[in-house]
């Protein structure tokens, strides 16, 4: 026996260690819950090449910085340019949509809903790869030491990336939506049916379990459910690439991911969630749902609630009739000569007129508190910081002035910012707190209700995003 | 194509410094985590399958070879979130054949190093599929196409790569 084994001593040996592995790996198998089995090894690999990692990662960014920041500007004017123009658009959205949430948060209030909140994030690099197309991982260089736990959500600003798989001293492992492995609870915005997506091994993206009845087409959006107990509820997942009839009764339908899945350079990881219902500061006065149907009723339309253009102003923004002329030095001046910054108008002051003021009076206050997911807490899911002002997306510091329909409001908020160009900002109505409008025959929430200061963001709160510049 | 039959006297033997025996594999390691990142084409390659069947055929010792191919499967396994052992297995039986074969046959010029590699990338993948399927019970589909070219694309760059390589080396 021992001549055997002495004559075939290389195979013996591969053998020996062929068991050893097998064995190794069905012990793993078996223990599917305990991932700590094979902690030690993980460990010491990673901590082996993460600093390395990290520091090619680091010198590469100061490379790239040096060139993009200091030699490379060609094109930045131009692009510059095209940013404003994107950000006017996006302010113009942003009105519009605070102004939903603002009532959707109402509403939620009146059901009693419970709202997920993204209370606080945190920012890390990506630093290394699985570097087998067989598993989909990446490593981040925030771990245990930062308050990493296992199972927390990674996203980017573009959509959701994965989640927390192992967390290491100074490193985690983030699990892609792209791999076989993970799956995420999402719902298709425009239908609202709900699903699965799953990985597939070649990298791609799939929605499972999607009856081959249901209406599924290109470009839908998906969000995800919330039903996983990982993801918060309405984040950014995807879109529908093509959908086809699958094998069995199920469609085959493929999404492409919101965020770039195989470039992936920062990401932020979701540290707290918090679960609450919206605050009457968020809402900005108790209301009732009578008040909230009390609104929708058909009536006279107020005339000085129309500007020019025929079209009802949003909430809280009155014609430049409506607006209370600011008296100067004993003299009438007019809005619109001198832009007024929101919340001056209450101390008297003289504001300084901006450079570009049709931009920064109607929604620059908003803009200003932003969220900047980098630096920290997201806004809740599904809201605009915007609309946790108050519920009229207008800057914070205003009173809001309920409107006679909801409808027309999102397609005035528009026309009241073209009319606003270069006119006095929506100035905050101290002496009409209620906001009633006169001569309407029913009388508006805003009059039954009572008069609140306006709602305003707390720095410190947990949902207020990080503001930059000074808070109304 | 040169892939001559060359008697254990005609073999040569190398080997490697401590220092570069623990030091390639590390870095093969490190670029294969780094380098998709940013460019995503190089997921395709492996290089520590590549650094494997070097380090065999040029110490052309099987022992040596399966255990070198074990410890680095074993590492890259260790990296992804799948339970470490399958890239183990595939690597050590490639250490093994890819050592055993360096005794027979002369393995230093390109040709014979793009067959090599070529074949033993197919053994690689479907080592790790018959494992990954039966042990582990993973969905993984048989690519036949993507197979094929992957090895070829690591074919193609072990040609460079193992000259590189080559500048370790020390007589044994």
């Amino acid at each position: 026996m021992e001549n055997l084994l002495a004559r075939h001593r290389n195979v013996t040996i591969l053998v020996v260690v062929l068991f050893a592995e097998i064995v190794g790996l069905a012990v793993q198998v078996k223990r599917t819950a305990d991932t700590d089995s094979t902690r030690l090894i993980r460990v010491w690999t990673i901590t082996a090449v993460t600093p390395v990692e990290r520091g090619f990662v680091a010198v590469q960014q100061g490379i790239s910085n040096a060139w993009h920041n200091y030699f490379y500007l060609r094109g930045v004017r131009a692009q510059n340019r095209q940013l404003q123009d994107e950000i006017e658009q996006l302010r113009l959205q942003q009105v519009r949509l605070s102004e939903d949430a603002g009532q959707a948060r109402r509403l939620q209030r009146l059901l009693g809903f419970k709202e997920q909140f993204i209370a606080k994030t945190l920012a890390a690099q990506v630093v290394g790869s699985s570097g087998s197309d067989m598993s989909r991982v990446v490593y981040i260089d925030k771990g245990e030491g930062d308050g990493i736990r296992q199972d927390m959500a990674v996203i980017t600003a573009d959509g959701v990336v994965g989640k927390i798989l192992r967390v290491f001293p100074t490193s985690s492992q983030v699990l892609l939506i792209n791999d076989p492995s993970s799956g995420v609870g999402v719902i298709l915005e425009k239908s609202r049916l709900q699903g699965v997506i799953k990985g597939t091994p070649n990298g791609q993206v799939v929605l499972e379990k999607m009856m081959s009845d249901e209406r599924v087409e290109p470009g839908d959006q998906l969000l995800t459910s919330g039903g996983d107990q990982i993801f918060p509820k309405g984040l950014p997942i995807g879109t529908v690439k093509s959908v086809s009839a699958g094998n069995d009764v199920f469609l085959k339908i493929r999404i492409k991911p919101a965020a770039e899945l195989d470039q992936l350079e920062e990401v932020l990881v979701i540290t707290q969630v918090v679960e609450r219902q919206p605050t009457a500061e968020e809402t900005q006065t108790t209301m009732r749902a009578v008040d909230i149907l009390a609104s929708r009723l058909p009536s006279v339309p107020e005339h000085t609630g129309m500007p020019a253009t025929g079209i009802p102003l949003p909430v809280g923004m009155k014609p430049p009739s409506a607006i209370p002329k600011e008296i100067k030095n004993g003299k009438e001046v007019k809005p619109g000569t001198k832009p007024v910054v929101p919340g001056a108008a209450q101390t008297g002051m003289a504001p300084k007129p901006r450079p570009k003021p049709s931009q920064a009076q109607v929604t620059g206050d908003a803009a200003r508190i932003a969220p900047k997911a980098v630096n920290g807490a997201l806004p809740g899911v599904g809201s605009t910081p915007a609309a946790r002002t108050g519920s009229t997306g207008l800057p914070a510091g205003t009173v809001a002035r309920k409107p006679r329909s909801s409808k027309p409001a999102a397609g005035a908020t528009e026309a009241g910012i073209v009319k606003t160009k270069g006119q006095a900002p929506p100035v905050p109505d101290a002496a009409e707190p209620g906001g009633g409008a006169a001569g309407s025959p029913v009388p508006t929430p805003k009059a039954t209700a009572p008069a609140k200061p306006p709602a305003s963001v707390e720095p410190n709160s947990p949902n207020s995003p990080p503001a930059e510049g000074p808070q109304p | 194509m040169n892939i001559s039959y060359t008697s254990r006297e005609q073999i040569e033997v190398h080997r490697f410094s401590l220092p570069a025996g623990i030091l390639i594999p590390l870095v093969a390691l490190f670029l294969q985590a780094f380098l998709p990142l940013r460019f995503h084409f190089f997921e395709i390659f492996d290089l520590p399958l590549l650094v494997t069947i070097f380090l065999a055929v040029s110490r052309r010792n099987p022992v040596t070879g399966l255990l070198t191919g074990s410890v680095i499967g074993l590492l890259q396994d260790s990296l992804t979130h799948q339970p470490i052992g399958i890239y183990g297995i595939a690597k050590t039986v490639v250490g093994y054949g890819a050592s055993s074969l360096g005794v027979k046959l002369d393995v230093e010029n390109s040709g014979s190093r793009f067959l090599l590699v070529y074949g033993f990338y197919m053994v690689h993948e479907v080592i790790y599929l018959v494992v990954a399927r039966g042990m582990v019970g993973q969905n993984l589909a048989w690519r036949w196409g993507h197979m094929a070219f992957a090895a070829f694309a690591n074919a193609v760059l072990a040609i460079p790569l193992f000259m590189i390589l080559d500048r370790f080396k020390q007589r044994g």
